[in-house]
Formats: structure tokens, C-alpha cells, sequence
């Protein structure tokens, strides 16, 4: 565990001691407005709730984490450094875990730091904060398993931007395969394949929970996806030890 | 003994880097690794120390199997890997204060072994610089106080001195002949002048496989000097591409 709290407490300060952090935050708030406000028509759908704030958070998040994400392992091995992490006497998965970590608590008070938009709604008018924080909850699990996808594809790669796009393609599929028009065309393939593409996306999960609803399924969904790219980085950061 | 490497082999894709290595360092042994470049020098050291798993045979540090208990062997190890990595952003206290916890050690521990590390590499005032700040020479150092923290028994270094200026050069090898009664060092170098000041035993490699192993007297007395020691066991070439 001291291990764990070690890299943790590193990378978080490592973000915190470069721009990245507050740009990251800054230009994620600005989009997060803009998509509420002006392409969301927070104030023409004449309801006070956060529906356009929500609706957005797939789309701007598969493109924002992976920006945070993406030197999580691969700046590590520009830099060398990953040869002094991966001799030190520390399991591959407290490293693993430590660097995730360090980035969803970055993206936690990223989306924390929207909660102004929540006290709006609230002076508006009467919104159901019930449902709100159930979809911030969920907003914030799907958070980690695009942080998650992106640590993974950082530890494939030895350069940024080749993990940023890849996890942005790999983030756009998941969240991609959940949209009406691909549910509509897989159902023209099969009666089941809409179903299965529906159960594996972030987006069909989060859809739910957007509306209030935070079910079981959904949050086994988020663990068990950032469960599996965990796993997916410990093994591509053990397969380098194979040279 | 400390450390046992036995027929090691590493290959990247069909380029086989290390071949059939084999040696045996003991406490109060400092062993000079020498090579061209790409000789398979680092390639070794990093198996030694865990970074890399070897294609086969094995590396024992105190009879614990790097590759059945890496996290036991590497508890054993102090290792300065080449260039001394290290994050620019932090300074050398708050570096070797996250690599002791990252090694497991509890707080008080922690600080008096950083302490004692940053005092054994003199560091002095550069202590609570950032390491970018810092010259060549003292970003060294900090490598250096990060692989003495948990005092190990098995030093490896991997061109310890490389880019030093005779100076800084002269208090590297210092602080070597200062740990080296209670310990096993390795280290990976180009330099025979180094071989000929610090090292009990030079080790030469040569595409992959170990070409002598003896004491630099040893090799100066057959040879005439340690250079042509070294030429001549290297075939006169150049660095290996």
C-alpha cells in the first residue's frame, strides 16, 4: 500500500506542478459551458435540470481524458524513468493503480468543479437533485473508465500522442457502439447484436443514469471496464520486462 | 555469494543481445563491466536489477531468484540505471523521500535513511533544488542516493560516471571505494581508467558474451596495458550497431 500511496502522491503532484493540470480543468469547464449553454439550449428548453450538461459528458470526456491520461506510462518511458519504477521492489499493480488514481481524482474535480451549473439550476428552479447527483455519480464513474482505457493504451506506447489517439478511437468505440443510429443498424444484422452492443457500451449504461436512474448494472458496468484496462496495463507494462 | 548470474541470454526480435553470461560477484567485490557500445553491457545490468526478464538462465541475488521473486531480489538491489533517470520536476528530498516510500519503507525509517543517502552522495544544498536545476554531475548523485537508500548489499551501476567532468568523475569513484568493503558493486563502464582505480575484477563483454574475467592486473600483465586488454579482446572494432 505505501507503494501505491507513494506513486500516487507523485503524479498527483507531478500534474499539479505543470500547466497541464490547469489547462486540462480550464478548457474542460469552458467546453463543458459551452456544450450546456449553447449547443445544449440550457435556457430554451425552458426546464431547470442539467440534461444538457449531462448529455454532453461522454463526448467531451472521451476526448478530454485521454489528453490527461495519455503520459501516464509513455512519458515514463521517454523519459526513462519507467526503469527506475519497474526496479523498484513494488508490485506491477500498485504502480498501475497509483498512476490511475492520480489522474480520476484529476477528472473528479474537474467534473466537482461544474457543481456552480448545479446551484443554478437549483436558484432556476426546483430540479430534482436526487437525480442529479445519481448522474454525477455515474458521470464520474464513466470518468474512470475513460482514464482507465487511456493509462491503458499510455503503457502500449512510448509516445503521448499515438496513446492519446488511440484512446480516444478506443473511448469512441465504446461510447459509439451505444448510439441510436448504431443500435438502429445492428438490429438490421440481427435481433440480438443491438442488445450485446447496448450491454458493452458506456454510453448506453450512462444514458440511464443521466436521467436519475444509477442502477446495479451500470455501476457493475464502470468497475468492471475500469477493472479490465487496469489489468490490460499491468500486463503491457509486465510484457516490456520481456523486452 | 551476493549475486549469481548464470548463462543469461536476452534476444530483441532476431538480435540476440546476450549470450550464455555467466559470473559470480561476492561481498567487497567491485567489478568494472566493460564493452563497446551495444555490447549487451546494459542489457545485462538490467536483468541484474529486474528490469528486464532474460530469455533464459537466471539471476540470484543472495539465493532469491529474480525471476520466481523479483520483489524479494529487488529488495537487495541498488540500482542506477543509465543516464539516471529522474523527474525534473521534483527535488532530490522529495525524490528519494517517494522512492523509500515506494521501496515500502515506514516514515521514520524513511527519513533517517534519506538522510543518511543524500549525506553519503553529497548532496549538500541541492537537497531542496529541482532536479532540473541541477548539473549533470548532481543529478548523478541524486541516482546514486536513491540506489544507496535501503543500503543495499548489491550495488549495480550502469555507467556511473558517463558525461562527468574528471571532478565529478573523481567523487563517484570515492564514494565507490567508500561503500565497497561491505558490499558487491557492479558497474557498467566505458572508462579503463576507471576499471584501473576502483574495480577488483573487470568482466569484458563482447557481442553479447563475456570474453575475460579477471583482475585488471591480470589483463595489464597478459596484455602489456588495459587498453590493449581491452583492444585486443574486442577485435579492434567499433561500436556494435
Amino acid at each position: 500500500m505505501r507503494a501505491l500511496s507513494a506513486v500516487y502522491r507523485r503524479e498527483l503532484a507531478s500534474y499539479l506542478a505543470t500547466p497541464t493540470a490547469y489547462v486540462f480543468i480550464a478548457v474542460f469547464l469552458f467546453a463543458a459551458g459551452a456544450f450546456t449553454f449553447e449547443i445544449g439550449d440550457f435556457f430554451g428548453q425552458g426546464r431547470a435540470d442539467l440534461g444538457p450538461f449531462f448529455a454532453a459528458q461522454p463526448w467531451l470526456l472521451m476526448v478530454f481524458l485521454p489528453a490527461l491520461s495519455m503520459r501516464a506510462w509513455a512519458e515514463e518511458r521517454r523519459a526513462g524513468t519507467d526503469e527506475l519504477l519497474l526496479t523498484l521492489p513494488a508490485p506491477t499493480w500498485s504502480l498501475t493503480l497509483g498512476k490511475f488514481l492520480a489522474a480520476w481524482t484529476l477528472a473528479t474535480l474537474a467534473i466537482a468543479l461544474t457543481a456552480p451549473l448545479w446551484i443554478t439550476v437549483n436558484v432556476l428552479g426546483h430540479p430534482d437533485n436526487g437525480a442529479i447527483a445519481a448522474a454525477y455519480v455515474a458521470t464520474v464513474l464513466m470518468a474512470g473508465a475513460y482514464v482507465a482505457i487511456g493509462t491503458a493504451l499510455s503503457a502500449v506506447t512510448g509516445a503521448q500522442v499515438v496513446a492519446f489517439v488511440l484512446a480516444v478511437l478506443v473511448g469512441f468505440l465504446f461510447t459509439a457502439l451505444g448510439a441510436p443510429s448504431t443500435l438502429s443498424f445492428a438490429r438490421t444484422l440481427g435481433p440480438n447484436l443491438a442488445d450485446i452492443l447496448g450491454a458493452i457500451s458506456i454510453l448506453g449504461h450512462y444514458e440511464t443514469a443521466q436521467r436519475g436512474v444509477l442502477d446495479l448494472r451500470a455501476l457493475i458496468f464502470f468497475v468492471s471496464l475500469i477493472a479490465f484496462f487496469l489489468y490490460a496495463t499491468a500486463v503491457a507494462v509486465e510484457a516490456k520486462r520481456g523486452g | 555469494m551476493v549475486l549469481v548470474v548464470e548463462k543469461l541470454r536476452k534476444s530483441f526480435g532476431r538480435r540476440v543481445a546476450v549470450e550464455d553470461v555467466s559470473f559470480a560477484v561476492d561481498e567487497g567485490d567491485v567489478v568494472g563491466v566493460l564493452g563497446l557500445n551495444g555490447a549487451g553491457k546494459t542489457t545485462t545490468m538490467r536483468m541484474i536489477a529486474g528490469y528486464l526478464e532474460p530469455d533464459d538462465g537466471f539471476v540470484k541475488i543472495f539465493n532469491v531468484d529474480m525471476a520466481l521473486d523479483r520483489r524479494r531480489a529487488q529488495e537487495r538491489v541498488g540500482y542506477l540505471p543509465e543516464g539516471a533517470p529522474l523527474y525534473g520536476e521534483m527535488t532530490p528530498l522529495a525524490f528519494l523521500q517517494f522512492v523509500a516510500a515506494a521501496r515500502g519503507m515506514a516514515p521514520d525509517r524513511a527519513r533517517n535513511a534519506v538522510r543518511r543517502a543524500a549525506q553519503d552522495a553529497h548532496l549538500g544544498d541541492t537537497i531542496d533544488r529541482p532536479i532540473e536545476t541541477l548539473s549533470k554531475g548532481y543529478r548523478r548523485r541524486v541516482g546514486l542516493a536513491a540506489a544507496l537508500l535501503h543500503e543495499p548489499m548489491l550495488l549495480v551501476l550502469d555507467e556511473p560516471t558517463d558525461g562527468l567532468d574528471p571532478n565529478q568523475r573523481q567523487a563517484v569513484r570515492e564514494l565507490v571505494r567508500r561503500l565497497a568493503p561491505e558490499r558487491a558493486i557492479l558497474i557498467s563502464t566505458h572508462s579503463l581508467e576507471e576499471v584501473e582505480a576502483v574495480c577488483t575484477r573487470a568482466i569484458v563483454i563482447h557481442h553479447g558474451r563475456v570474453v575475460a574475467d579477471s583482475t585488471p592486473q591480470a589483463l595489464t600483465e597478459r596484455h602489456g596495458t588495459l587498453e590493449a586488454a581491452f583492444r585486443t579482446l574486442t577485435k579492434g572494432e567499433e561500436a556494435i550497431g
